[in-house]
């Protein structure tokens, strides 16, 4: 049995532009399964969210002009909700949908998901567009002023399991 | 170093590291500053920016602290100053933070259902 790659911390935020974002990591799992993960509201509700805080709404409509809303409670910042709908869809390779964090109604973006698999591993970007750059950097600083971290004991949490079925 | 991190609103003071860096040019500069010492004329002929311009930008980034400076000779090389850049760096980094947290998530997520398999 061959370890796998310890692949945490590993996602790159880089800005492409004033209005955009973009995130990319490697996963060892095929395409199909990845992009199955992203858009099952079973699945979603096992990696989305906030750390320990239950998601109150995960909803997931995989059609064009299907909505998606998720939301979780958090016990500090209350709850958070966001939504959006499909614009795109062509799976395993390319999800695009709008979202918005509902509190600012006009800060919706286009989201573009691209999965790209070789030899079992495959490269997971989301492009995030944004209309204006205060949007975009308010987006970016909602990330931190949620609180959206994660504990350390719950990321050892999920090793400890990976060990064990790996 | 890479400086394409920057260009934000938030800031509404105006001598601060992230109203230095919403200015195109300015990062351009710390962009060539980022490989090493340069002095004005070198930046001159490597930009599409005249010396006027160069020297302002940098008074600015000097202000900051983003940029520091020393005499050679008759020269005066320019040179980043990369704590002056931990602000913004951190601005970004709260945000990969919390992607990294989600995807790791993610990433465990996937080992146990596949090994379930």
């Amino acid at each position: 049995m061959t370890m796998p790659i310890d692949r945490s911390g590993s996602a790159v935020v880089t800005l492409p532009s004033h209005t955009e974002i973009l995130i990319t990591r490697k996963f060892d799992a095929p395409a199909e399964l990845l992009f199955e993960v992203w858009t099952t509201p079973e699945h979603i509700r096992n990696w989305w969210g906030w750390e320990r805080d239950e998601m109150t709404v995960c909803e997931f409509d995989l059609r064009v002009g299907g909505k998606w809303r998720f939301a979780a409670g958090h016990a500090e910042y209350g709850e958070f909700a966001f939504s959006g709908e499909c614009l795109e869809i062509d799976p395993p390779n390319r999800l695009v949908s709008t979202e918005t964090f509902e509190p600012f109604p006009d800060s919706k973006a286009v989201n573009t998901l691209t999965l790209e698999e070789e030899d079992g591993v495959t490269t997971m970007t989301v492009h995030v567009q944004h209309e204006t750059k205060e949007a975009r950097d308010a987006h970016i600083g909602s990330g931190m002023e949620s609180g959206l971290q994660h504990s350390l004991d719950r990321i050892d949490e999920i090793l400890a399991t990976e060990r064990e079925t790996v | 170093m890479v400086i394409y991190l920057v260009g934000m609103a938030r800031a509404a003071t105006t001598a601060d590291a992230f109203n230095a860096v919403a200015e195109p040019r300015r990062r351009e500069i710390l962009d060539a500053l980022a490989d090493g010492e340069r002095s004005v004329t070198d930046l001159v002929a490597t930009l599409p920016v005249s010396q006027p311009q160069v020297s302002k930008h940098l008074k600015v980034l000097r202000e900051v602290g983003l940029v520091r400076s020393r005499s050679v000779g008759r020269q005066r090389l320019y040179r980043v100053e990369p704590l002056a850049l931990k602000p913004i760096h951190d601005w970004l980094q709260d945000y990969e933070r919390m992607w990294n947290e989600r995807l790791d998530r993610l990433d465990g997520y996937l080992y146990q259902i596949q090994g379930k398999e």
